[in-house]
Parts: C-alpha cells; sequence; structure tokens
C-alpha cells in the first residue's frame, strides 16, 4: 500500500491488481487506489482516528478524497455509511470527536470510513485485537454483513485462529515474512502441512481438554533483520532436519487447493509431482 | 466556555491582587526612598513632599490608599517626572508592544514553518541546518546577537539606521527580539511533528488516499500545535512587555526600560503600576493560550 516509513519497500514480485502490477504505480496512482480501490481498518481504533477532527469530517474526507461531491452531499452520505455500519442517531454521531466514542464504535468508523468509495479489497489488520470478545464478535459479524452486501474482498491478517477460521474461505499462513502454507479453510485446519501450521492449531485450548496445559511454540519469534539461510522456523521447529538448515524449502501442492513449503512434505512424498497436479487441476 | 473564563478572570483578579501586595510591601522594606537623592533636601521640604504623597503614613495605610485610588483606575503620578502614570505607562507599551507584537507573530510563523521542514526532511541538509541555527540562537545571549546586528547591518553594511522616527529602524529589535523564541518553536514543532507523523492517524489517511501535503497539514500539523500553544502564551506575555536586553541596546523607550528606571528612582507608585501592568498582560496571555488550546484539541475540557 505504500504507506509504510522509508525503511518498508518491496525488494521483489508484483502484487496484481485487476491486471495491473500496483508495484508500478507512481506515488500519484497509488494515492488513487488507496481508499477508492482498496481500504485498510487497523488493529487500534483508539489510535487510528485523529483525535481532533470529528467523526464527521474524517469520513468526510474520505468521501471528497475520492469523489468531486459537495458538502452536503458528503455528510449525507457519512450519514448513510455510519448507519450502515450500525450506529444509531448518526447525525449526532457525526459532530462527535473520537474520544467521545467507545472501542467498538470507533472501530464501526473506521469500517464505515473505508467502505465509502465501495472498495473491490478490504485489508483488515488485526481489526479485533484491540477489542473486547463480544465486541469483537460483531465486528466480525458486520464485515461478513457488508462483505455479502457490498461484494468486496477482505484480507484479514491475524494471529487469532478462532477469527480465522469464522472468517476465512481461503488462508495463507507465514512465519518470518515467508508463506508456509497455503489453502482453503479446510486444507490449513484439517491437513496441516507445515510444522508452523501444526505449532499453531496445537497451541489452541480446547473445550475438551481444559486442564491440560497449553502446548506452547517453543522460542521466540524470529528478528526479520537476521534471517536464517534456510527455512524461518528452523529454530524453533521439532522436527528440522539438516537440509532445514541450509535450504529454503520449496513450495509444493499438496492437492489442487493447497500448497505448503515445509520440507517434510519432500521426505515423506507428501505432494502432488508436476503431471499429477496439473491433472488434477 | 463563557462559565470558564468567568471564573478564569475572577481567579486572575485574586493573582493580580496579591502580587500587587507583595510588590508594596517588598518594595516598601528595602531601605532608601524616593527623596534620597543626590540633591541634599531640607528635611522640612522632605517632610512636606512626603506628606503629599502619603509617604509618611505606616505602611498597611499606604496600601489600602492605595488601593482605593486604583479602584478608580488612579495610578498615580510618578514621583520622579511628576507626570501622569498611565499615560506614561501606555505610551511605552506602545512600543513594547508593537515591537513585541511583530517579534512574536514572526517567531510563531516561521517557528512553525521550519520547524515543519526540519521534521519532514529529517537528517537530510535542510534538517541540519535548521538544527544548527536554533541551537545557536538558544545559546546564544540576546546582548551578544543584538550587538552583532547592529554591527553588521548598521556600521559594516550601513543597510540600517542605528536609530531614526522610521520604522525602518525596528527592524533589527525584532529580528533580535524574535531570535529566541523562533529557535525554541522550531525545535518544539520538529519534535512534535515528528511524534505526531509516527502516529497511527496518519497511517489511517494515507491509507484513505489523502495526498501527503494534506495529511501533513491537516492532520499532522494541527496535533502537532498542541505543545507549540502552551509554550507560545508565556513567550508572547513576556515578549509584549519589553525586553531589557534589546531596549536598551536598541535605545528604545519600552517597557523593559520604564521597568528597571522605576526601581533604580524607588519611584513606587511606578513600579507598583508596572508590575500590575506585567501581571495583568501576563494572565490574559495565559488565558489565551488555554483557550486557543481548546479550540485546537477537542479532548481538552475547560472547567
Ligand atoms: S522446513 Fe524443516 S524446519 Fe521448516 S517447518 Fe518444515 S520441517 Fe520444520
Amino acid at each position: 500500500m505504500q504507506i509504510l516509513d522509508g525503511n518498508g519497500h518491496i525488494t521483489q514480485g508484483k502484487v496484481l491488481f485487476k491486471g495491473e502490477d500496483i508495484t508500478k504505480y507512481t506515488p500519484k496512482q497509488m494515492e488513487d487506489f488507496r481508499g477508492r480501490h482498496c481500504a485498510m481498518i487497523f488493529q487500534d481504533p483508539m489510535t487510528s482516528l485523529n483525535p481532533v477532527y470529528t467523526v464527521g469530517n474524517q469520513i468526510m474526507e474520505a468521501i471528497t478524497t475520492h469523489n468531486k461531491v459537495s458538502k452536503e452531499d458528503a455528510r449525507k452520505k457519512a450519514q448513510e455509511m455510519l448507519e450502515l455500519v450500525g450506529i444509531n442517531d448518526a447525525p449526532r454521531r457525526l459532530k462527535q470527536y473520537p474520544h467521545e466514542l467507545s472501542g467498538g464504535m470507533r472501530q464501526r468508523v473506521m469500517i464505515a470510513m473505508a467502505l465509502v468509495s465501495e472498495p473491490s479489497i478490504l485489508i483488515a489488520d488485526e481489526p479485533t485485537t484491540a477489542l473486547d470478545v463480544t465486541i469483537q464478535a460483531q465486528i466480525l459479524e458486520l464485515m461478513m454483513e457488508l462483505q455479502k452486501k457490498l461484494g468486496m474482498a477482505i484480507i484479514i491478517v491475524t494471529h487469532d485462529l478462532g477469527v480465522i477460521a469464522q472468517m476465512s474461505d481461503e488462508i495463507v499462513v507465514m512465519y518470518g515474512g515467508r508463506i508456509c502454507e497455503r489453502g482453503t479453510a479446510e486444507d490449513i485446519f484439517y491437513n496441516p502441512c507445515h510444522e508452523y501450521t501444526k505449532g499453531l492449531l496445537r497451541s489452541i485450548p480446547s473445550v475438551s481438554n481444559m486442564k491440560k496445559k497449553l502446548v506452547p511454540i517453543a522460542g521466540t519469534p524470529i528478528n526479520l533483520l537476521n534471517m536464517p539461510k534456510g527455512c524461518a522456523f528452523c529454530a524453533r521447529c521439532d522436527n528440522a532436519m539438516k537440509i532445514c538448515l541450509t535450504q529454503v524449502p520449496e513450495e509444493v501442492r499438496i492437492d489442487k487447493t493447497h500448497l505448503a513449503s515445509c520440507w517434510i512434505n519432500i521426505r515423506d512424498n507428501k505432494y502432488l509431482h508436476t503431471e499429477e497436479a496439473e491433472v488434477k487441476a | 466556555m463563557t462559565r470558564y473564563i468567568v471564573k478564569r478572570v475572577l481567579l486572575a483578579i485574586v493573582s493580580v491582587f496579591i502580587i500587587c501586595a507583595i510588590t508594596f510591601f517588598a518594595m516598601n522594606a528595602i531601605p532608601g526612598g524616593p527623596f534620597n537623592s543626590e540633591k541634599a533636601l531640607s528635611e522640612a521640604t522632605k517632610q512636606a513632599l512626603e506628606a503629599r504623597y502619603n509617604l509618611d503614613k505606616p505602611v498597611p495605610v499606604q496600601f489600602v490608599l492605595y488601593l482605593k485610588n486604583l479602584m478608580h483606575g488612579d495610578f498615580g503620578v510618578s514621583l520622579k517626572t511628576g507626570r501622569d502614570i498611565k499615560d506614561t505607562l501606555l505610551s511605552c507599551f506602545k512600543v513594547s508592544g508593537r515591537l513585541g507584537l511583530t517579534a512574536a507573530v514572526l517567531a510563531v510563523i516561521t517557528g512553525i514553518i521550519l520547524g515543519s521542514l526540519a521534521a519532514l526532511f529529517r537528517n537530510r541538509l535542510i534538517d541540519r541546518i535548521i538544527v544548527f541555527f536554533t541551537t545557536l540562537f538558544t545559546a546564544m545571549p540576546s546582548f551578544v546577537f543584538a550587538t552583532f546586528l547592529m554591527l553588521i547591518f548598521c556600521i559594516t553594511l550601513k543597510l540600517l539606521p542605528v536609530w531614526d522616527a522610521s520604522s525602518k529602524s525596528l527592524i533589527l529589535p525584532v529580528i533580535a527580539l524574535a531570535a529566541y523564541p523562533t529557535a525554541y518553536v522550531t525545535r518544539l514543532t520538529k519534535t512534535s511533528m515528528l511524534d505526531s507523523l509516527g502516529q497511527d492517524y496518519i497511517r489511517t489517511a494515507r491509507a484513505k488516499g489523502v495526498p501527503m501535503v494534506k495529511v501533513i497539514f491537516k492532520h499532522a500539523l494541527r496535533n502537532a500545535l498542541i505543545p507549540v500553544i502552551t509554550y507560545v502564551g508565556p513567550m508572547l506575555a513576556y515578549i509584549l512587555t519589553g525586553s531589557l536586553v534589546v531596549e536598551n541596546i536598541f535605545t528604545i523607550g519600552g517597557l523593559g526600560q520604564q521597568f528597571v528606571k522605576s526601581i533604580n528612582n524607588r519611584d513606587y507608585p511606578m513600579i507598583m503600576a508596572t508590575t500590575i501592568f506585567l501581571a495583568v498582560v501576563m494572565v490574559i496571555c495565559n488565558l489565551l493560550s488555554d483557550i486557543a488550546y481548546k479550540v485546537v484539541d477537542p479532548r481538552i475540557t475547560l472547567d
């Protein structure tokens, strides 16, 4: 999205949106892309809204940035958006400042603001982490409902497996900035094929074994500035092999929808060979 | 809001009264008096003079009498010149006020612009240059700077007059007065600008597709101004009431000069009047900055 400071930049690869590579966009094109085609909501609604402007002002800004409309129309639209995300008493709320709203309310405002131009993609970066559980559920429900209504794709970034299970059709598991495994929710939850995914799933406390100790993944998250030569996860992996230390695992196809990058699959020959994959696909 | 202002004004009156009392008694506790000058006055003349200005009465009584006159807006006459104090003060304030206000406005505007630039071009050449000068101007005493200015522009380059009646002669004093506050505002703005540029709401605004220029001037700057306002209130009061050093170097007959003169002369009513005047200006500036605070930051409740 090109909104990180100077220390974050794209080193390689493409990001395709409707066939166009957005990494090649000029800053001006990116400005137009952001908000209009692809909107974002963030982790902490407490700090993500500017404290010195009213909620209405900020939503209207999002509207007028991408559309040539009068202030009156923008206000009307902002009010509609607030109603859409389930905030009652919208005209009054528009005049309020962020600190006068609760956390859940602010996240709703963020969502309303993100959706003003009916973007095709909504990136939600840990949208519920800072909220308490009941509000979390409401926000997720709202997001799914709006997704159906507006027909957009949501990319949700989170480490909350519960949220993923509830929300996602397709999942990409990442560790240390690399893709470990991707597939449908079913693939990932019922047939995890990467040691990191397996570890994550093991660490969820479940109702049936409440009395057992939690199973953590040993070790600490990796330092992104000092990546190992081989698999990013090898320092914490129970089943690491020699090859894991020296070579980045290749991504192999487990089945039609499911891909994983773990040497174990190759060792156990648990993957589709190219021709097979082609046939199946 | 109105309630708050009324409350603040009442409180201000109390503090001005306290300042009044302290000054009055401290002033009288210092040995010597307005009529112990070089010229030896005869005992009789001195007594007559003291009686005329109520100086023969006990100090508390004098204080009450003084307050009574003050209620009627009467600051008395100068013991030295015999002129009405109100007139003297007002004409001095006109000079200092004009000078100070220009310097303050200059300081705030350039300070904010330079500070924002330094923050935006952090660690680049512009930033380095700005940091160099702000450090220089905060470290250099104003009498050194003022003398330098005079030397360069009036004596060496002969661009500006040392002193004449034209407003041209105000240029250097304004610069000399503005140097320190400009440097200070620049540093404050830079720090708080950097802070607010790192906030989440800046990322949100960027994600909305708002152009960078607008992000900076709408979202970052307004938040960055909050700490600056805290400084500007007292700075304004300080600068409006005249700087002793700068006024003396440029021989400007402003409030700062008047104040020192009155103390040297033991001109009691003059000392009182200047003190009260300074206190009132200070209180007003603080009130203004608190209100400005509320205007910029809606989270602040004034009560
Ligand atoms: S590639 Fe090796 S180290 Fe990495 S997760 Fe798989 S088994 Fe573990």
